[in-house]
This record gives structure tokens, sequence and C-alpha cells, in this order.
């Protein structure tokens, strides 16, 4: 068995350290789905309105989102704002606040998609059967719209997740940084260390993210 | 002559400088059976949408009853309730089982006891031939099997009338007639139905009175065997003889 390293997991406290990191990694992305998703829902209902201005505002700003890599946005929210604003932002700070854009952004579109994917017919049936408005939206659109909506949005959840190895790159110690720093540490006693650290690293995403995996995949059966 | 249940008075409807429907007047008796043909594009299913407020209309009015069916009506729900629909589209609700399907209105909207009702629905599947699939989800039914369960579930909530939307014009032809059966079983019943069909066969079996519509006018209005046999327009001629094909062959 070639020498993984992985002895350095417990040497010290470097496994706390270690899922300190992944809990750093989490509050990111978690505070920031939380954010995401009611102002997606928000964004995804106005972006279904007629109204071109509406309409374009909201398209420029997906696109604009789209388009630019997570850590460009990073880099102009973290340094950015510093210079021409004379914003204090935090690491942690800045990396919710992108994450929260981008999840708005990407969740709107998501949300806007499955409103539209509803049939007109299924809100004529419901009128003709007598229902009012409300019962329509309440027993047959958003019913439908949630069915489609929650194995789509577990897939950005998990990509959001993973996504926060960018945040080391504006000085934010999640589990990826800790791992460097843990590698960096014991270059001399464990040269050997890179392999395991990153190998743990890489479960300790794996343990995070697939139960998220696995409720999609249930919910896509459940709700076919 | 029995009660006049559905009275259209001078009905126009527009779809902005279009003009769908002029000036239409109509008058339903109860347990009349009414099959409205004519031309794609002529109104037909316009006229049936009119009917149950699902159009605005830019002038005349619609009575159910002696009440006025409008969009901006107060008791507009509880008009529509009398009125039952069946689409060409299958509208089955595709995350509720068929009995739920058949149960939400009555149950939620009338406000009726659901044992009450689900013991009406598995009658009334029973007699369309589909009690065994009560549990089932719309997607795992045939085509013919949906639209019967959309008849179903506009007969639980105890309507007044029934407009059927070219019902069968999405269906395999195997189909078709399973669905025609019910619709006759109806008629028979003394139901009072507005059918919008293109299956000529099924019109002159099932009508009472036949409506031509070309343009969003009304050109006859006449007993089956009188529409069918001797058409008082030429365009109604025109339009039946694109039903009877010219012997071909040579021999």
């Amino acid at each position: 068995m070639p020498d993984l390293g992985l002895e350095v997991l417990l040497k010290g406290k470097n496994m706390i350290r270690l899922l300190g990191g992944l809990g750093a990694a989490l509050r990111i992305s978690l505070i920031a789905v939380i954010l995401s998703i009611p102002l997606g829902i928000l964004m995804g209902v106005l972006m279904t309105w007629k109204n071109p201005v509406t309409k374009a505002l909201f398209r420029i700003y997906l696109e604009f989102i789209r388009i630019m890599p997570q850590m460009v946005l990073l880099f102009l929210v973290y340094f950015g704002t510093t210079r021409s604003f004379g914003w204090d932002l935090s690491g942690e700070s800045a990396s919710i606040l992108v994450f929260t854009l981008w999840g708005t952004a990407e969740m709107g579109d998501l949300v806007r998609g499955a409103l539209i994917s509803i049939p007109r017919h299924q809100y004529e049936s419901s009128e003709a059967l007598g229902m009012s408005k409300v019962q329509t939206y309440r027993y047959i659109i958003i019913p439908q719209t949630l069915r489609r909506l929650i194995p789509l949005s577990i897939n950005l959840i998990t990509r959001m997740i993973k996504t926060t190895s960018l945040v080391l790159m504006i000085g934010v110690v999640e589990v990826l940084k800790v791992a460097q720093q843990i590698i960096e540490a014991n270059r001399m006693s464990s040269p050997n260390a890179a392999f395991g650290i990153y190998l743990t690293v890489f479960i300790l995403y794996f343990i995070a993210c697939w139960p998220i995996s696995l409720l999609a995949r249930y919910l896509e059966k459940r709700w076919r | 002559m029995s009660e006049e249940l559905l009275q259209i008075r001078h009905l126009k409807k527009q779809f902005g400088e279009t003009v769908v429907l002029k000036d239409l007047n109509l008058t339903v008796h109860r347990g009349e059976v009414l099959v409205i043909v004519g031309p794609s594009g002529c109104g037909k299913s316009t006229l049936l949408r009119c009917i149950n407020a699902l159009e605005p209309i830019q002038g005349g009015e619609v009575l159910l009853q002696g009440q006025q069916i409008a969009q901006n009506s107060k008791n507009l729900t509880a008009l529509r309730q009398k009125i039952g629909m069946v689409f060409q589209s299958y509208d089955l609700f595709p995350h509720l089982t068929v009995l739920d399907n058949i149960l939400l209105a009555p149950v939620k909207v009338q406000k009726r006891n659901r044992e009450e009702v689900k013991k009406e629905a598995i009658e009334l599947l029973e007699r369309v031939g589909l009690k065994d699939k009560a549990d089932r989800y719309p997607r795992q039914l045939s085509g013919g099997q949906k639209q019967r369960v959309a008849i179903v579930r506009a007969l639980c909530m105890h309507p007044e009338i029934l407009l059927f939307d070219e019902v069968t014009a999405a269906l395999d032809p195997e189909m078709v007639r399973e669905v025609l059966d019910v619709m006759l079983n109806l008629a028979a019943q003394g139901r009072t139905m507005l059918i919008v069909t293109h299956e000529m066969q099924f019109a002159r079996a099932v009508a009472d009175r036949v409506l031509f519509l070309e343009d969003g006018e009304i050109l006859e209005d006449s007993p089956p065997d009188v529409f069918f046999e001797h058409p008082q327009t030429e365009r109604a001629q025109q339009f039946l003889n694109v039903f009877t094909f010219k012997n071909v062959n040579k021999k």
C-alpha cells in the first residue's frame, strides 16, 4: 500500500480543522441557498410578466451572472467594492453576496421555466370546474410547479456547495484552504500527505452532496 | 317545450381585429343535444369557450337559467359549476390520481362529503368501464380512457349542461368509439349537451339539432335528418361533400 500520508489527519486538530472548513463552505452555500430560494421565486414570477421592461432587466441580470465566471464575480465584489465604494466586506460576506446573486438568477430562471411549462389548459380546465383563481393555484398550478422545480433546484444547491471551493481565492478559509494549509505545514514530515488530504476533502464534499442528490432522485421518482 | 336552459343573445367575439362570432343568437332547451359542425376556424370552439366565460366577449350576453355568465360575474365560479366542459387536449391534472381528479372540485369547491362523492365517482367510473383505473395516474391511461375520466369528472359536479369541445379529435380511431359511446349514453339519459365534433355519423346519431357554423354565424339550425339529407345552404352542402368520396374505381 502506498503511503497516502493519512496519519497527518490524526495529528493535532487537523481533522477537526478540516470539518470546520467544510462547515464554513456549507455555511456560505446554505445561507445563500436560503436567501436565493424566495428571491428566485419572486424573480421567476416577475420574469413571466408580460412587461417588456421587467423582462429585459431580468434577462440582462441573468445573462450577466451566467456569463461571468463565479471567480470574477467574487473578485469584483470582494476587491472591487472595497476601493470603489469603500465597502469593508469580509470574505465570507462577499461570498454569500455573490452566491446569493448567482443563486437568485439561476433559481429565477428555473421558476420561470417551471411556471411557463404548465400548459394553459391546466388553468382552463380547473376554472371550468368552478375553481377560483386561488384554488386553481393552490391545488393545480403550485403542486405541479413544485414537482418540476424540486429536482432542478436541488441540483442547483449541490452546484452551489461545490462552487464554494472558489472562495479560498478571496481569503475565506474553507475546507480546501484548510487542506492546503495542512499539506503545507506537514511538507517535511509527511511529504505524501497531498493525496490523503485531498482524498479526505473529496469524501467530505461527497458526504455533503450525496444525500441531497439522493433526495432529488427520490423526489423525481415519486413525483414523476 | 321544456325550460330554456341556455340563452345566447347577440354574442360578439373578436380576437383583435378578427371577428370570430358576429351577433350570434341561440337558445338551448333542457334535454336537448346540439351538435355544432363547420369548417375549422369558424368559431365552434370559441362559442363553447364563451359559454363558459373562458374567453372575454365584446358584446351580447350568455344566460344560464336567466343568470348572466361573464368574466366579471360575481358568481362566476358558481355558474361554471353548472357547466361541465370536456376539452380536446387531455386536460386531467397529471399530479393527481384518476379518483382525485374527479373528487377535487366536488369536495373543495362544492364542499360535498368526500365519501359520498367517492361512491358516486366509482359508480360513474364503472359505467364507463374504468372502475379498476381509479388509483392510476393520467399518464398510465390511453387517450380514450383519459377522455372518459374527464367526462366523469365533469359529471360529478352535477352540471346542468355539458360542453364537449372536439373531444375525440386527438384520439386514435378505435378510441374514438369508446368515448362516443359514453356520450351517446349521456344523450339517452336526457342530458343537455353542446357538442363540437367532426364525426358526422356520430353527429347524426346523437343530435336533436345540428348547427352549421361558418364565419361566426349560424347558417343552419335544423334536425339532423334535414341537415344531412337536404342542407338549406349551398355552403353546408359543400361542407358535407368533404366527408364523402367519389368512387374512382376504374372497372
